[in-house]
């Protein structure tokens, strides 16, 4: 795995008449794991949606190491890029190994057969987001949360050198959630991920984007975004934030009562 | 996680390497039965007797009459062949149809689909239009199935999805709409014997096989399921969804479109030939998939040698059962696929509640 650079610039992003993005800017450099947080509604998905190619942009460039995604052949895009996206799948009848292995298929030619290589890719990527032990059950019977990390295992199985995550905390618990971030740190990989949870976000990231209304308002270092001022600009709630002496990343701490 | 799904079985899938050549077996066993079975009863060993000699290896000695030769040969093997190729073929369009609208309900039959290729080949008959020759028929019941194809999946599909609810709807909807314009034309017309003849045709039957126009449907077997299963892999991708599809490197529209064009013309061409007969496509990729998992390189061989063995011991019945009176086969299948339909949509209800929440 290598890792690829992004440069999201001027996005608009529209449905009908309404803007669900505009005017949106984004780099994020080899190696870079980058968060976008942002209240619900705020735009987060469908910017995520147009770098990973299903939205495609009323005006602006997404760019992977200088290419235009839009203009290349699907299948190339997915040897650079491989997403987990929040759409619930449908009824698969297949096992979790079979599900992970799809990862392999940009890869593939049509009508070649799997390798040693790929199940050994497969098994790598299962036992990355600890589910080496969920191999041989049916998808379908999964919890949600394990169902989330056999996703993210199908994304690690496509060798990507661009990962883009909605929510992959979604539906964990805390420990899988540590894990799964700890997982995507550690990668060789540029990531992109949009996170509800600010002090996640706070840990993992190199760098945030704040969205709020289809546009960005802050981007930087967590400790330079995540201000008090600007959780109650953008979330409209009270908060202090503080750095925590032992990890070193700002730590917000809401104050429900203090309006 | 819950305690129930850590208890629910989690052994590896039975090897299904023997699944295709039990099928295979099973339907070599079926196609004698087919050939033997009947008004005149032939034993077994003579049917290998007369085939074997027919195609020129004469390890047996010709003991058997010139009548009983006809019957196997002329009578019983086009008809079983046709049930055979017709069997293989909706099961493997039903089996990429649930793949490629997401939806285990989808089947030819209850899309609307082969009612749309049963009123473009009514309307050639009853219209007596043959511009393309012998292939008219066909071609018209290809038309008729893919315009009906995309008419049901443009009016289910809001938001980028379909539901079951409204798939199947529109499907009836449509279906009755083209049978009543079918039925209308077939009453209207001056051809009194040919609207009777088709009215049967219309039923799903195998009456019509002969040796002269096995070919085409054949062929379209062979088409269809050799570029199914060079798309397996794209077909699998589908099942991750469409947007996890496209991150995958599929172009999915473009994929679909494609698919549905295959699609609709082995339905037409086989529908041309038998008639529209109902559930197969349902049924036998659901039991398919109980034994191969939902991997599209294992169900679509296994769906097509199912589909062949299930729709040969169908037609046996057809012919055996009301006997010297034929019942069409395509009134069995829906006297079986009817209440496999049920069963199907309260076990994905169940599902839809069931576990895999937490």
């Amino acid at each position: 795995m290598s890792a690829s650079g992004l440069d999201v610039d001027g996005v608009t992003l529209t449905a009908g008449t309404r803007h669900l993005v505009r005017d949106v800017s984004l780099t994020a450099r080899p190696g870079e794991v980058i968060g976008l947080v942002g209240p619900n509604g705020s735009g987060k998905s469908s910017l995520l949606r147009a770098v990973y190619r299903v939205l495609r942009p009323a005006a602006g460039s997404v760019r992977v190491d200088g290419a235009d995604a839009w203009s290349l052949p699907p299948r190339t895009l997915a040897r650079t890029l491989a997403a987990v996206v929040q759409e619930q799948a449908a009824d698969l009848d297949l096992t979790v190994r079979e599900v992970v292995a799809m990862g392999r298929t940009p890869h593939k030619r049509l009508l070649a057969g799997d390798t040693a290589e790929d199940a050994e890719l497969v098994d790598a990527a299962l036992t990355a987001v600890d589910a080496a032990a969920l191999a041989g059950r049916p998808f379908d019977r999964l919890s949600g949360g394990e169902r989330r990390r056999v996703l993210i295992a199908r994304a690690l199985a496509q060798r990507p050198s661009l990962l883009v995550l909605d929510e992959p905390t979604n539906h964990l618990d805390v420990r899988h959630q540590l894990g799964v971030l700890g997982v995507l740190r550690r990668l060789p990989v540029t990531v992109l991920v949009a996170l509800h949870d600010l002090n996640l976000a706070a840990y993992y990231c190199d760098r945030l984007y704040v969205l709020r209304d289809g546009g960005v308002v802050a981007s930087g270092p967590p400790g330079e975004v995540l201000t008090a001022g600007l959780l109650r600009e953008v979330y409209g709630v009270s908060a202090e934030v503080a750095v925590h002496p032992r990890t070193g990343a700002p730590q917000v701490t809401f104050l429900p009562g203090a309006d | 996680m819950t305690a129930a799904v850590s208890a629910s079985p989690t052994a590896e899938r039975r090897p299904p390497a023997l699944a295709l050549p039990l099928l295979a077996l099973l339907l070599l066993v079926s196609v004698t039965a087919g050939l033997a079975i009947g008004s005149v009863q032939v034993p077994p060993g003579q049917v290998w007797g007369i085939v074997t000699h027919a195609l020129g290896a004469g390890w047996a000695e010709p003991t058997w009459s010139g009548a009983r030769e006809t019957i196997v040969l002329d009578v019983r093997a086009p008809r079983v062949l046709l049930g055979a190729v017709t069997g293989a073929g909706l099961a493997v369009v039903g089996t990429a149809l649930q793949a490629l609208v997401r939806n285990p309900l989808a089947e030819p039959y209850l899309l609307g689909v082969s009612s749309g290729a049963s009123l473009g080949a009514v309307a050639v008959i009853v219209l007596g239009v043959t511009v393309f020759g012998p292939v008219s028929l066909s071609a018209a019941a290809f038309a008729g199935a893919l315009g009906s194809l995309l008419l049901v999946y443009a009016t289910a599909r809001t938001g980028g999805r379909i539901t079951s609810v409204r798939l199947v709807l529109s499907g009836v909807a449509v279906a009755a709409v083209l049978t009543a314009v079918t039925n209308l034309l077939l009453l209207t017309t001056g051809r009194g014997n040919e609207a009777r003849e088709v009215l049967a045709w219309t039923l799903g039957g195998l009456g019509g096989a002969g040796w002269g126009t096995l070919w085409l449907p054949g062929a379209a077997l062979l088409l269809g399921i050799a570029v199914l299963l060079v798309q397996a892999r794209n077909l699998n991708l589908l099942l991750a969804g469409e947007e996890a599809a496209a991150t995958m490197g599929l172009d999915v529209a473009r994929f679909r479109a494609r698919m549905f064009v295959v699609l609709s013309l082995v339905t037409g061409v086989l529908v041309a030939a038998a008639g529209p007969i109902g559930f197969v496509g349902l049924m036998l990729p659901h039991i398919v998939r109980l034994f191969t998992g939902g991997d599209h390189r294992r169900v679509l061989p296994a769906a097509a040698l199912g589909g062949a063995v299930f729709l040969v011991w169908a037609d046996i019945a057809a012919r055996t059962v009301a006997a010297p009176t034929e019942i069409p086969v395509g009134v069995l299948t829906a006297l079986c696929g009817g209440p496999f339909f049920l069963w199907l949509m309260r076990r994905d209800a169940r599902r839809a509640t069931g576990p895999g929440e937490s």
